[in-house]
């Protein structure tokens, strides 16, 4: 019984599924393959979307910082499989990772032997970090609220920007390039690579989507009741016996996790990462983004996040780029704070009865 | 350390925290009227030294400023009316959100008019290499012009605020808007005012400034974060704990130069905000039973 009602509600994905296999289709028909590039990383800005959703719409934590988190994932899992290892290679660290079979021995471009952490363990690494990073500022950050929250995330994302700015060991201005593929499975390869092209789609997506299905429970779960209930009124949810404090560590710590799994993934499809991923502009985005999209609307933040990427991936908002999403933000605050589905349409569609819900069917005594 | 050397980074920190304290100041006046932190501070102070450079072209250096600073006073209540007067009841999260979107734009137009280039007015007086001697130290005349001005302005701030009919309605409305709506006084007027006067000392502060730290379409967001450490520093509405506190972290940036890399300076205004919020979040000169009864 329970199985197939889940079943039931996650149709949802069954659309959304056939989009993508027709996109990709038709992409291939038409001979412009070359979009599934931006789709791609589309998907990969999404995954960061959709979990920043959660804590804003849900949780109604505010975060001008995640782009940091996305950053250190990126950062991370460039530097640990570029930067070579093989000048340490007798200390302790080296060689315990290198018994355990976590290094990649290779050479370089001028055939000197290069020793690097396969991508598996630095992707590992990095999300660990990230978490570890969520966690501990978590605990003061999450006591705060408004402006205060506001500015706190705000000041971490300029911290971890400054540090790649600053420090040589994650290439400074230039960034870090000449990321190798992530092989996730044998002959599943994360790349920029023409070759990969299709195949990257497909598993930027799977990923995705498996976020959303995990969102999408933890929605509708007793977790993301209390959630909404801190929302609601963080007092009355306190004297209910929700753990406030705790509930928003761990969404603040899962929406961590999936900006740096975002992170990980593109730097790998990329082939690099620069400073300016980590800027506040692009945190400033995410949040424009999910207000778009309606705040507490994982579908909503997903559809505005492949849209709104796509757009400006393909270079649709010329020098505007920036202008384009402080306007954006602006417009939907000043009239559709509640996002873009809140307007007309919606209105359209009840008064037709067409997005009423079924009420459920009570049998007469 | 020497003497003199002690001295001359005294100085530097002196300058800079003055501008701090105007920055604070300017995000204090509109957060006592609304309540709401005006992401889009430093652009006022940006957009002062942008103007007045480009005024210079055709007007002589003092009307230049002035109508730099009319201008952005101008800005500030466009900006009021066309983004804040007219929404009802706006929560905090919706008020951040709308005034970074503004901070963007302004500093999006900016980059469109101006260019990436940094610009810098000329010295008011004398030129770069010129200097006086303070106790040992030697420092730009420039450094005077930034002191005397921001200490004039909150000399005259204050007057404002105790002194004139205005000031004082707009004092009445900080303390308690139903009051102050009762007892006469046009509250969204005052609201307007709040933003033109913010707009105004950070424009002018912009334009002194520009000869020593240059002018650039991208300053304003440093410039906002560093003033709202400022202003949480001497707690959050708090004028004179403004001056205090943009002092105080002018200073801790100017001698931490000896300590930690230049890069990293930034970083070090931001992990004192951080510590500051979660150690004191009502400031260091702020009770905390007072600040339980504002909303943040």
């Amino acid at each position: 019984m329970a199985m197939s009602q889940n079943f039931g509600k996650n149709l949802v994905f069954l659309p959304i599924v056939a989009a993508v296999i027709l996109i990709q289709l038709l992409t291939a028909w038409t001979g412009s393959v070359y979009y599934l590039t931006q789709l791609t990383m589309s998907a990969y800005y999404s995954l960061l979307i959709v979990g920043l959703c959660v804590l804003m719409g849900y949780a109604g934590q505010i975060s001008l910082g995640h782009a940091g988190f996305f950053a250190i994932g990126g950062y991370l899992s460039a530097a640990l499989t570029t930067r070579n290892l093989s000048p340490y290679s007798g200390q302790l660290p080296v060689r315990l990772l290198d018994s355990l079979g976590c290094l990649h021995a290779g050479q370089d471009l001028y055939g000197d032997p290069l020793l690097v952490v396969t991508p598996w363990v630095a992707c590992i690494i990095a999300i660990l970090v990230a978490l570890a990073i969520a966690f501990i500022l978590g605990i003061p950050v999450l006591k705060l609220k408004g402006h205060y929250l506001a500015m706190a995330t705000l000041g971490f994302g300029i911290i971890i920007y400054r540090i790649a700015l600053a420090s040589s060991y994650f290439g400074e201005a230039d960034g870090i390039s000449g990321v190798p593929g992530f092989a996730l499975l044998p002959g599943l390869l994360v790349s920029g690579d023409k070759a990969y092209r299709v195949s990257n789609y497909y598993i930027a997506w799977t990923v995705l989507l498996l976020a959303m299905l995990l969102l999408r429970h933890l929605i509708n779960s007793r977790v993301g009741r209390a959630l909404r209930a801190i929302h609601g009124s963080p007092e009355a949810a306190d004297a209910m016996g929700v753990d406030t404090a705790r509930f928003k560590l761990k969404t603040f710590m899962l929406s961590a996790v999936f900006s740096a799994l975002a992170g990980v993934l593109l730097t790998h499809y990329n082939g690099g990462i620069g400073p300016s991923e980590a800027s506040v502009m692009k945190s400033v985005r995410y949040v424009a983004i999910v207000a778009v999209g309606g705040m507490a609307n994982i579908w909503g933040a997903l559809a505005m996040g492949m849209v709104l990427n796509f757009l400006s991936l393909r270079g649709f908002f010329g020098t505007y780029d920036d202008a384009v999403f402080g306007l954006i933000l602006i417009t939907i605050m000043l009239f559709a704070p509640n996002g873009i589905l809140s307007l007309q349409v919606r209105g359209l569609w009840r008064q037709r009865g067409l997005f009423r819900r079924k009420k459920p069917a009570v049998k007469e005594a | 350390m020497t003497s003199e050397l002690f001295i001359q980074y005294l100085m530097a920190g002196i300058t800079y925290g003055s501008i701090y304290a105007i920055v604070a100041i300017g995000f204090n006046i509109i957060y006592n009227t609304t309540g709401i932190i005006n992401f889009a501070q430093g652009e006022f102070v940006m957009l002062g030294g942008m103007l007045s450079i480009t005024f210079l072209q055709y007007l002589p250096l003092p009307l230049a400023i002035l109508l730099a600073v009319v201008v952005t006073m101008g800005i500030g209540a466009a900006i009021e009316m066309l983004f804040i007067r007219w929404l009802v009841n706006p929560g905090i999260l919706r008020m951040i959100i709308i005034t970074i979107g503004i901070s963007i734009l302004i500093r999006e137009a900016a980059l469109h008019v101006w260019g990436a280039n940094v610009r810098s007015l000329p010295y008011f007086f004398g030129n770069e290499i010129s200097t006086i001697a303070i106790f040992g130290a030697r420092v730009s005349p420039q450094v005077l012009w930034v002191v005397g001005t921001c200490s004039l302005m909150v000399v005259a701030l204050n007057i404002f605020f105790q002194a004139t009919s205005i000031g004082r309605e707009m004092r009445a409305c900080a303390a308690n808007r139903i009051a102050a709506v009762l007892c006469g006084i046009d509250t969204r007027n005052m609201v307007t005012l709040s933003f033109v006067l913010s707009a105004g000392i950070g424009a002018l502060a912009g334009a002194v400034m520009s000869p020593i730290t240059y002018t650039q379409y991208d300053n304003g967001t440093g410039l906002a974060i560093k003033g709202f450490t400022v202003a949480i520093l001497g707690g959050l509405g708090n004028s004179l704990g403004a001056v205090a506190g943009g002092l105080l972290l002018g200073i801790i940036e100017a001698f931490s130069v000896s300590v930690v890399p230049l890069a990293f300076q930034d970083a070090i205004a931001i992990a004192i905000l951080l510590v500051i919020l979660f150690v004191r979040p009502h400031g260091l000169f702020g009770s905390s039973a007072m600040a339980g009864l504002k909303e943040f």
